[in-house]
């Protein structure tokens, strides 16, 4: 990227929960969410002074409720930053939080910010995707856009129906491998160490969320065999090689790399590039492919040079479409070594700070490793992926 | 470990008490478990719920508090087992809780009952002390009472920054902090610090804590922003138990304390609560005695001594009469019987007020303030307008230089005042309230002139307190829009004003003047338009007997002596000076010239005024005695004995609220009591007026029955 050197200072999320009213946040707001993030991203981060922080960008992709209400400025407020701290909302569904990152990179790359917070939070319990939409009657009447294109998992049985070879054996195995791998990381105590605690109201009494509540580690081939396919009769997509629906908030501090030095702050990885993409929306699930690309083209680097992937598993044929575009196995230890949404959850507009947040720590631990891309597939046809830079690199193994 | 406070309840059937709760809004005692990663084992957080919004906060009646012993006994035993490590106590949204529920307080049948209630909140919150793992109470709103105690009785406490207030307002009531406070504040916080919380508070207004007090006191171990208070008070459990943090308390009080300032500041306190308050009210003087105890006492034995003194008290008439007292002026109050339903109020935009003397001034600047509209005041000359307007805008700036306003709002409530000598210049008010001087004469011009200016709809009101409002608006085309409004003095501390109800006035103007009142955050009580309305008219058959007393040879002592029971503020004669002897004796001259068979004039106050005082007062202000004077106006009569002197202002005041029931000036003798503790200070823990004049069988002796059925009274 031209300009500043974007840093990227240190992410927190709060723990993910069951989306609906089973799940742990039924009774806790959205804003609450995002807030308790902040301030849990600003106590761990003391040499953030919070006067300096620039902007500060939240998304979310229904931005409705105790979700709405230009959530930047909102959340600032509640999470007590000086009332001279601007914010804003922003939302491009799935990649919220991604564009939150790389737009206020965009603004600190071109000098107008030293520090910025970019986050998102999605509640998808309190705020079921598509709920009081109203799509223009022209995506019909002149064919823009079908219908199931706003149905994300028929958009995912049709990636199956046009790449044949990604079958539904491909897709459960990476939803058993997605489960093993978060349990590993949490016995690991990888995941939890940049959880943020939220107590919890209920109807009967205040619990802590402390760790992300979907998980299912006993996960196997033959249970997912048996799982039901919802979006289509005989079916691919189950609720096992899907993300489930989920609520929870995520939170970055991003700076110029001299703000960085100036104040002491840590670097956790330094942005190459970032690139988005538009994709038919019936197939939106092949969006970082396109994205991808562009975002390594910008850096000047190939597929190859990529050390770490965390993409997300919004569901997992469309994550086996892109590893199959770039001839990357479908086991590659280099592919999501944690896990990924459909274990932890997929939290929509949350998601994408989510998978920076476990780059940067794999960073620590692989300092063999230069870069690493963080991608996602986005609703009604996109991609988005950001390209980073370990700042730990010590040349390869 | 120390000697169990609590196993001098173990025997302790409450079975009778549970009879008495059926109806009980029961707070419940949730638990869930909370990972404390530092201390590698598991918290019990216990939740306090009665599953209703902050309108309706955590009370704890029989079954709340059976419920949480049952909760926390299940929590001792998993500490026993090592299955946690630490237990916490929290409340719902807001609310921590607010105590016992006062409104349950007449199912309680008899003292044995009352002493139960006693001993099960001691056995429940005295748990909290005995857990086996460190319990922590985490002070997540509102904390009254034994809200507050349960709080005491845990081993460490946090606060919110935004808990709306803490405090022990139980002297206030007629009782002492009886669940453990009385022994375990002191004890934590210091004997003068207790004494502020426990005696003084309550008995100033029942002011409360604010969080950072409650921190500073030493009441608190810890204070956290609301945003995160939950997560940061179970992180400061996890470091206290896992030995990262340790607690200070400074205002623990150690050896040195106890035997020097203890003894000497509760003796302190108990001379001057004795000088300013005398000794009628006794709740006040249990809580030192308690306090005084709480020294040298273990934490069983202070527990029983609270028993045994809550037992008498809880019994009480005090009690019960504070009770009445508080339900009257924080439910009652608030719907104004007798006042028509708010939708006939009309919208005030622009008020006008006439003349610019000592009260005008005071209630234009009231209304300026909290209804933030256009305010017209005029006098008959510029310089009196504008002396007026300048005391206004000094108000302002008082208000400004003490940060009480925003300069941007003193800018706005200046912007709002216009002074005038036009009539004309109330064309456009919603409400003109006239406080010119009192002559009959003088006001039914203003009046007249007024009409010609003013909208055909706009209400006018007088602040008169002696003359007929019906009579001054008989002279208007408009007479049903006319309404009084009699503000008390000092207009920003009095809390009640008088809405007086003519016999033409329109439901309008009344629901008028009521919403006025009710914007100034104050008080109204709806009365006829009879002489002296509620509160001037008692205190007139008071303040007569007294001077009727002097004039027929009664020493002032000794009437001083026979009203004492009453439990006033004041004396009556210090009070004539309070209130100004002239107009002491207008009020007494207007009662004798309207009921001249039953309200003394009297030329020995009349003689008082020219005179100009009763008592000699020393340098600070504090009377000295009797002035030579006042002594000689004494009559050379008999005199009555301060017996015989009783009866007459008992019968007397007994009488006259019967009139003033048989007459319609108010709805009911709650109204009474109303006006006469938030108009003139009468004692919260008498019930005002009418429970007392109950008790001491006046008002049977006067109609053959009681103005309450069943009378406000203690039982046995």
């Amino acid at each position: 990227m031209q300009g500043n050197q974007v840093v990227f200072v240190d992410g927190v999320r709060t723990p993910f929960g069951r989306a609906g009213e089973k799940g742990m946040y039924w009774k806790t707001r959205a804003d609450d969410m995002i807030v308790s993030a902040i301030i849990g991203l600003l106590e761990r981060n003391p040499g953030i002074p919070a006067e300096r922080i620039d902007d500060v960008a939240i998304a979310a992709t229904t931005q409705e409720g105790d979700q709405g209400l230009t959530l930047g400025r909102t959340a600032a407020i509640l999470a007590g930053l000086p009332l001279s701290v601007p914010g804003f909302a922003i939302d491009r569904m799935c990649a919220g939080a991604m564009t939150a990152v790389t737009t206020l990179a965009g603004g600190i790359a071109a000098g107008a910010y030293d520090i910025a917070l970019a986050g998102g939070v999605e509640h998808m319990g309190r705020h079921p995707l598509g709920r009081d939409i109203d799509p223009n009657p022209r995506f019909l009447a002149e064919k823009l856009v079908s219908p199931d294109a706003l149905n994300m998992g028929i958009t995912a049985e049709r990636l199956h129906d046009r790449f044949p070879q990604l079958t539904k054996e491909r897709a459960d195995r990476m939803g058993m491998l997605s489960q093993h791998k978060v349990e590993a990381a949490y016995q690991a105590g990888h995941i939890q160490a940049d959880l943020i605690p939220v107590a919890l109201p209920s109807d009967e009494g205040y619990g802590m969320a402390t760790e992300d509540e979907g998980r299912r580690p006993g996960t196997t081939m033959e249970a997912l065999a048996e799982l039901k396919t919802p979006f289509r009769p005989h079916g691919k997509v189950t609720a096992g090689n899907a993300s489930p629906l989920t609520d929870g908030a995520t939170i970055a501090a991003l700076a110029s790399e001299g703000t960085a030095r100036e104040l002491g702050l840590s670097v956790k990885m330094r942005m190459v590039s970032f690139g988005f993409a538009g994709v038919e929306p019936e197939v939106m699930g092949i969006g970082p492919i396109p994205s991808t690309e562009k975002a390594l083209a910008k850096a000047g680097l190939s597929i190859d040079d990529i050390g770490l992937f965390e993409l997300n598993e919004a569901f997992a044929v469309q994550v086996l479409s892109l590893l199959d575009h770039f001839g990357i196995a479908d086991d590659d230890p280099r592919v999501n070594p944690w896990g990924g949404a459909i274990a932890l959850g997929h939290p929509l507009a949350a998601s994408g700070v989510r998978l920076m947040i476990q780059l940067a720590r794999q960073f620590e631990m692989h300092p063999e490793v230069r870069y690493g891309l963080t991608a996602m597939c986005v609703g009604l046809g996109q991609g988005g992926s950001v390209i980073w830079e370990n700042p730990h690199y010590r040349g390869a193994r | 470990m120390a000697k169990s406070a609590i196993a001098q309840y173990d025997s302790l059937d409450v079975g009778p008490l549970l009879a008495h709760a059926q109806d009980e809004v029961v707070t419940h005692s949730y638990v869930r478990y909370v990972p404390m990663p530092r201390t590698q084992g598991t918290l019990a957080l216990v939740t306090l719920d009665n599953g209703k919004d902050h309108t309706r906060p955590n009370t704890l009646g029989p079954q709340s508090l059976v419920e949480l012993h049952t909760t926390l006994l299940g929590l001792q035993e998993q500490a026993r087992n090592n299955d946690i490590a630490a237990v916490a106590i929290t409340g719902s949204p807001f609310i921590l809780a607010a105590g016992a529920d006062l409104s349950k307080v007449g199912d309680i049948p008899d003292k044995a009952t009352g002493v139960l209630m006693v001993k099960l909140g001691h056995q429940t919150l005295g748990l909290l002390g005995e857990m086996g793992v460190p319990s922590f109470c985490f002070i997540n709103g509102l904390a009254l009472g034994g809200g507050l105690e349960i709080a005491l009785n845990a081993d460490y406490r946090t606060v919110s920054a935004s808990a709306a207030a803490l405090a022990l307002p139980e002297v206030f009531l007629g009782l002492i902090p009886g669940w453990g406070g009385a022994w375990l504040l002191p004890n934590l916080i210091g004997i003068k610090n207790a004494l502020t919380v426990m005696v003084e508070n309550p008995l100033k207004m029942n002011r409360t804590l604010k969080p950072e007090q409650a921190l500073s006191l030493g009441i608190a171990d810890a204070m956290f922003p609301a945003a995160r208070f939950l997560e940061d008070s179970l992180k400061f459990a996890d470091e206290v138990v896992a030995g990262k943090r340790k607690v200070k308390r400074p205002h623990e009080p150690g050896v040195v304390e106890r035997n020097t300032v203890w003894p000497i500041a509760v003796n302190t306190a108990r001379k001057m609560w004795r000088n300013r308050i005398g000794t009628v009210a006794k709740s006040p003087y249990a809580a030192l005695d308690l306090l005084a105890s709480a020294k040298s006492n273990t934490k069983a034995q202070g527990f029983a001594a609270e028993d045994e003194v809550l037992a008498e008290l809880i019994a009480g008439d005090q009690f019960r009469a504070s009770v009445y007292a508080f339900m009257l002026t924080q439910k009652r109050a608030k719907t104004t019987p007798g006042a028509p339903g708010r939708e006939h109020a009309l919208p005030i935009t622009k008020v006008g007020v006439v003349g610019g003397g000592l009260m005008a001034r005071q209630f234009a600047f009231q209304i300026l303030r909290r209804l933030e509209v256009p305010v017209v005041i005029s006098d008959i000359s510029e310089d009196r307008v504008a002396d007026a307007t300048a005391w206004m805008e000094g108000e302002i700036d008082t208000l400004l230089e003490k940060r009480r306003l925003h300069s941007d709002s003193a800018n706005k409530l200046r912007g709002l005042i216009h002074g005038t000598t036009n009539m004309a210049d109330f064309a456009s008010c919603d409400l003109v309230i006239e406080a010119v001087f009192e002559e009959l004469g003088v006001k039914r011009e203003v009046f007249q002139e007024l009409e010609k200016h003013v909208s055909p709809e706009a209400i006018l009101a007088s602040n008169t307190s002696s003359l007929s409002i019906g009579d001054i608006a008989s002279v208007l085309t408009h007479p049903e829009r006319m309404v009084g409004i009699h503000f008390f003095n000092p207009v920003a501390v009095m809390p009640l004003v008088e809405v007086v109800r003519a016999e033409k006035s329109s439901d309008a103007a009344l629901a008028t003047g009521v919403s006025l009142v009710n914007k100034l955050r104050k008080t109204a009580i709806v009365t006829a338009d009879t002489t002296g309305f509620v509160v001037n008219r008692l205190l007139a058959k008071l303040l007569g007997e007294a001077m009727n007393a002097i004039e027929a040879g009664t020493p002032y002592e000794v009437v001083d002596e026979s009203v004492a029971p009453l439990g006033l503020p004041m004396g009556p004669f210090e009070l004539l000076e309070l209130v100004g002897l002239q107009v002491g004796a207008h009020v007494l001259d207007t009662h004798h010239a309207a009921f001249p068979e039953r309200f003394f004039a009297s030329d020995a106050l009349r003689a008082l005024v020219d005179h100009g005082k009763i008592y000699d007062r020393d340098a600070k202000k504090k009377i000295t005695g009797v002035s030579s004077f006042a002594a000689g106006l004494m009559g050379s009569g008999p005199g009555f004995s301060a017996a015989e002197l009783r009866d007459r202002v008992y019968d007397g005041l007994a009488d006259e609220v019967w009139r003033m029931l048989e007459g319609g000036v108010v709805e009911g003798p709650e109204d009474i009591d109303v006006g006469m503790i938030l108009g003139a200070g009468w004692p919260f823990h008498m019930g005002g007026l009418t429970p007392f004049l109950d008790r001491v069988g006046a008002s049977d002796k006067a109609r053959g029955k009681t103005f309450h059925t069943p009378p406000v009274k203690g039982v046995s």
